[in-house]
């Protein structure tokens, strides 16, 4: 293998796996928050807007960890300065 | 195959215009042109105009939230975090139109958006509680927590632009891959997908801005929890309004 098969077979991989095993932990804590909201509203209704506002920021805080790991994993295929970097080196 | 709505469409001597500048001053247009003619014929009557009544619906929604989140009048802020949540909303919708980009989907927007909140928290708490109540705000719990909450400051900006730009590009880039070797009807329920994703980013965007603004302007305590005890001797003019 030349070194530009490696670049790419290490790039696609590396994303693959990075968004499979950074999108993990935020599902984990998102259902359980989103469980946790379910049971507060259900115990109390009249909380609903507060409860319902409080959840979608945290959400969007534990959002934030997988969209990092995407938005690597979007850069490794399609904007990978290696790539670029090698590409530029021989001149094709 | 680009992330980014970036490419340059036409260009003068140094001034590039892509197709992110285009398509924010499309929606800048839609935003001020829409209002301009809305706002002409504003009657307090008992029959309102359309228009009036989708503003008004807006314009209360927006104040009550803010009241909520905030736990204070929402005059001062309303101009600056209305405007963000427009803008991204407008932004966001417009994406089901064929042959548009969402501004948003490209990082230098969400950029120049966390910015602005970047810029805003500071100046609203500097108004609110001066330079030196402010300032006391990072050596909140001790000293120790100086760097960690300078370094929270630039973080916090950096996952509200990276949230905003993740989300809507990812709905764009699922949507251009599917529309690749699916045909019809998976894009469009992705697409419809895209717009529920899309007005929840831009009510997170706001609310957090909010948040991070409240948080600023009220002695270093959350909106959300309420201590008596330090806020007797406080110089807020803010009626705080505890709804328990």
């Amino acid at each position: 293998m030349d070194s530009d098969t490696v670049i790419a077979a290490v790039s696609i991989f590396t994303a693959g796996i990075t968004i499979a095993i950074g999108s993990v932990g935020p599902a984990l804590g998102e259902g359980r928050a989103l469980a946790q909201a379910l049971s507060a509203i259900a115990q109390q209704p009249d909380e609903a807007s507060t409860i319902t506002r409080t959840l979608f920021v945290g959400l969007a805080m534990v959002e934030s960890t997988a969209i990092y790991c995407f938005v690597i994993s979007m850069i490794l295929i399609f904007a990978n300065p290696f790539w670029n970097h090698f590409l530029q080196a021989t001149g094709s | 195959m680009n992330i980014s709505p970036d490419v340059p469409l036409w260009q003068w001597e140094w001034i590039i215009l892509n197709r992110t500048i285009l398509f924010t001053w499309l929606v800048m247009a839609i935003l001020v042109i829409g209002s301009w003619f809305i706002t002409r014929r504003l009657t307090s009557g008992p029959r309102i105009s359309r228009g009036q009544n989708l503003l008004e619906v807006l314009v209360m929604g927006l104040r009550n939230q803010i009241r909520e989140v905030s736990q204070q009048e929402p005059g001062p802020y309303m101009p600056f975090v209305g405007t963000l949540f427009l803008f991204i909303v407008v932004s966001n919708i417009l994406s089901i139109v064929p042959g548009y980009d969402a501004p948003t989907s490209s990082i230098s927007t969400t950029a120049a958006l966390a910015t602005c909140v970047f810029v805003a928290v500071p100046i609203y708490g500097i108004a609110h509680q001066g330079l030196p109540g402010y300032l006391k705000q990072y050596i909140k719990p001790s000293v120790f927590m100086l760097p960690f909450n300078i370094i929270g400051e630039f973080s916090r900006t950096l996952a509200l632009a990276v949230r905003l730009y993740g989300n809507i590009m990812s709905g764009s880039v699922i949507g251009a891959i599917l529309l690749g070797f699916v045909p019809l009807f998976v894009p469009i329920l992705m697409q419809a997908f895209g717009l529920l994703t899309g007005m929840i980013q831009a009510y997170i965007f706001a609310v957090l801005a909010m948040v991070y603004i409240a948080s600023a302007t009220q002695n270093g305590q959350g909106p959300t929890e309420q201590q008596d005890t330090e806020n007797t001797d406080s110089d807020t003019t803010s009626t705080h309004t505890t709804t328990s």
